[in-house]
């Protein structure tokens, strides 16, 4: 498959000439004629099994004769396999096949390939703006939209719900009312909005409304040199940022080609556990408090200020640690680091030990969680799930495992896996993570730290260290030279990928040897998750919704970019 | 890879069944912390009598550094304003009379609202002009209030070892000379 096309392909008459394979790339790359996607992409589905869709995203190049791109990331879960299919279309006939049909995680990206970049998905049941308002006029990722216009929404233009598995309505004995949660509702963990259509106290069909939080990080990637983006992916998942400034930055040193010192490596891997048993804290702790279990809440977030202290001794903030560089850190790491990771080591586990026996084995919360909201695993890959949501569904899928980078085959741990595919089970599996999380650090913090230095020896992407500019002309040069013009990336394309807190972290990056980033497309975990939200919360109860809200672990800042 | 296309959920357990005996496990937890909490709290903190130590690297409101004679270490080079991904710096400079003085800038204005405190214009400074403090808690009443001009941000000659935040470099953890390493290493390969 990465030499040549596979024989199904080939031998079929329709595909001849319109399916060609791209060379020199990091994951296999098809290019395929917009003709024939949809019937190639469901080949795909059934010969390759490629049973997930991890990314659907637009690319533009204006200068191009098809100036759209419209590319797909897959995975298959059976071979472990990746795939990247590029579909390119032309401006005045900007019309791909859906494929909601075969992917349900489809559903929303094309929404957002559609509102950010005017293709047209033919086959989409609804296909509207997801991250813009209604009033928004133009495409804001096409490259001759202007980053700074503004526009205005009119009160006769805001969302209008569309509820598109209604059932016929039947002689109930209560009437359907529809009510509105959110955007601004302590339950809606951010600013999302809920319009649930009521039988009772049953929800029969929702809509949801997101993009209250959107800021086109995406946009403003590109008008911002290389080095300049690291603070804005702090802005993600603001509860673990540090695991985005990681995914970021180890996608750009990939493409230059760069091998970092180990002391960046296991710096980078103990802050990333600390930051994934943070994620996990909050979550777990804001859906308790869901529920009305308050106490564990102040328990978890001992630990994270903990953390947080950690952090701040490190980079000096605590949410937006803005920690990492592309090439290492920019500062050592404190002298107190291990001593700071041992008392962390220390505190910790009695506090998690506290917290199970105060919930995981209470009835209440048992009663209130075992059973909500349950996905099977199948359902959840053909959603596009990833990480701790998936592994609650039985599914044993961790990038830390399947496909080790960094250090992570040489420590040891586990996968925790629950088969509920629940609330309770998403709860269990975030709480043994966290415990293995604990184990990876114990043992990375008994291996010491590396000697050496912390950020790769190469001024033409780090800055030199100032002793050397303040004394030396040639460091000097550098430093000028990276600060004006900046560090420059060999053109092409990289799909890095990493565990995130909250499943597959992807960042899908496109480089045509400017100071800027071409093109950036993150792929957040949650996006495709919270996608399922109006399919989970199907004839449960208002009540049921917002735990399974909290279970899913939704971030505003990174659903919405 | 085993996919399930059903899902178990959990079964209680006997002891699960019985409801109180979790109860009271819980109820230990909490009765524990509450004696431990009347001793003394490891966590809480009496802000703003007492304030959390974050450490000597924290990235706070900024400092202009100043020569022993009062005047800014700033040549007015830009290269802050370069760096900055907030874009929140102006600065407008000036020639001095005597022509072998350096630029210095007339105007150096950062506003505060829009500054994200990433530390990228310390990392650019190449004449350690620009530094951090450790303070955070910033309040305005009006936006105006918020940029932060050269006599707000300027301090004199020797700061307070109490004020420092985040900067170049941090002399009271050093422990290995890097101009001595380069020395050693020789020149840098391009």
């Amino acid at each position: 498959m990465d030499k040549k096309l596979p024989v199904w392909v080939r031998a079929q008459d329709n595909y001849a000439g319109k399916v060609e394979l791209e060379h020199d790339v990091d994951i296999p790359t098809w290019i395929v004629d917009s003709s024939v996607s949809k019937e190639l992409l469901s080949d795909l589905y059934r010969e390759e099994k490629f049973d997930m869709l991890l990314d659907l995203c637009g690319v533009d190049y204006p200068g191009r004769e098809k100036r759209f791109d419209v590319v797909y990331h897959l995975y298959s879960f059976s071979t472990g396999k990746r795939l990247r299919v590029k579909v390119p279309v032309s401006e005045d006939r900007c019309e791909v096949d859906s494929v909601v049909d075969i992917w349900k995680a489809a559903d929303w990206f094309e929404r957002e390939a559609y509102d950010m970049f005017g293709i047209k998905f033919k086959g989409h049941p609804a296909l509207r703006r997801i991250l813009t308002h209604e009033g928004f006029v133009g495409h804001p990722l096409r490259k001759d939209y202007d980053p700074g216009k503004r526009w205005q929404l009119e009160e006769d233009k805001i969302y209008k719900p569309v509820f598109l598995n209604l059932p016929p309505e039947e002689d109930s004995m209560f009437e359907r009312m529809t009510i509105n949660i959110g955007p601004s509702h302590p339950a809606m963990h951010g600013t999302f909005r809920l319009m649930a259509v009521l039988e009772g106290e049953v929800i029969v069909d929702s809509d949801v409304e997101i993009g209250y939080l959107h800021r086109c990080f995406e946009k403003m990637a590109e008008t911002h040199p290389w080095q300049q983006v690291v603070p804005y992916t702090d802005r993600l998942n603001y509860c673990s940022a540090f695991i985005n400034n990681v995914a970021y930055c180890k996608t750009v040193e990939d493409m230059l080609g760069l091998e970092l010192p180990p002391k960046a490596i296991w710096g980078r891997m103990v802050l990333m556990e600390l930051s994934r048993i943070m994620d996990h804290c909050v979550c777990n702790g804001t859906t308790l408090v869901d529920v009305g279990a308050l106490t564990n809440f102040w328990y978890f977030f001992e630990i994270r200020e903990e953390i947080y202290s950690l952090l701040t001794k490190c980079f000096g903030s605590r949410l937006t640690v803005a920690g990492c560089r592309i090439g290492g850190f920019q500062h050592d790491l404190p002298p107190d680091f291990i001593d700071l990771c041992k008392h962390l080591l220390e505190i910790i586990p009695p506090l998690i030990e506290d917290i199970d026996k105060l919930v995981t084995h209470n009835r209440i919360w048992l009663d209130r969680s075992v059973g909500i909201s349950a996905i099977s695993g199948k359902e959840a890959i053909n959603w596009g799930w990833t990480g701790p949501c998936l592994r609650a569904s039985g599914v044993q899928f961790d990038l830390r495992k399947n496909e080790p980078y960094y250090w992570y085959d040489k420590v040891d741990f586990d996968i925790p896996v629950f088969y509920g595919g629940d609330v309770y089970d998403r709860y269990r599996v975030r709480m043994a993570e966290i415990k293995e999380s604990l184990k990876i650090v114990r043992q990375l913090v008994e291996q010491g730290i590396p000697d050496g230095p912390y950020a790769v020896d190469d001024y033409h992407v780090m800055l030199p260290p100032k002793d050397m500019v303040y004394n030396q002309m040639e460091s000097m040069i550098y430093h000028f030279k990276l600060i004006f013009e900046g560090m420059r990336v060999p053109p092409g394309e990289r799909y890095g990928y990493l565990e995130g807190a909250n499943g597959e972290l992807g960042f899908y990056i496109v480089s045509d040897g400017s100071p800027n980033p071409y093109r950036i497309k993150v792929r957040p975990p949650c996006f495709p998750i919270f996608s399922t939200f109006s399919r989970l919360i199907r004839n449960q109860t208002v009540a049921d919704a917002i735990i399974t809200l909290g279970g899913l672990n939704i971030i505003a800042g990174e659903l919405e970019r | 890879m085993r996919i399930p296309d059903k899902t178990k959920p959990y079964r209680y357990s006997l002891w699960e069944k019985l409801y109180l005996p979790a109860i009271f496990s819980g109820l230990k937890v909490t009765i524990s912390h509450f004696f431990k909490n009347i001793r003394k709290s490891p966590f809480t903190i009496e802000y703003p009598e007492k304030r959390r130590d974050y450490g000597n690297r924290y990235r706070g409101y900024h400092i202009l550094t100043t020569r022993p004679d009062g005047s800014l270490k700033c040549v007015a080079c830009y290269m802050c304003a370069t760096a900055c991904p907030a874009q929140c710096i102006h600065i407008e400079a000036a020639e001095h009379p005597d022509p072998n003085v350096e630029k210095y800038p007339v105007v150096y204005e950062i506003d505060m609202l829009r500054c994200v405190f990433c530390g990228y214009c310390v990392d650019a400074c190449p004449e350690n002009a620009i530094i951090m403090s450790n303070t955070y808690d910033m309040a305005y009443f009006s936006r105006k209030d918020s940029i932060a001009g050269i006599d707000d941000l300027r301090k004199p000659f020797t700061v307070s070892q109490e004020w420092l935040g985040y900067r170049p470099y941090f002399p009271e953890e050093r422990k290995v000379d890097l101009v001595k390493m380069a020395k050693e290493r020789g020149p840098v390969a391009a």
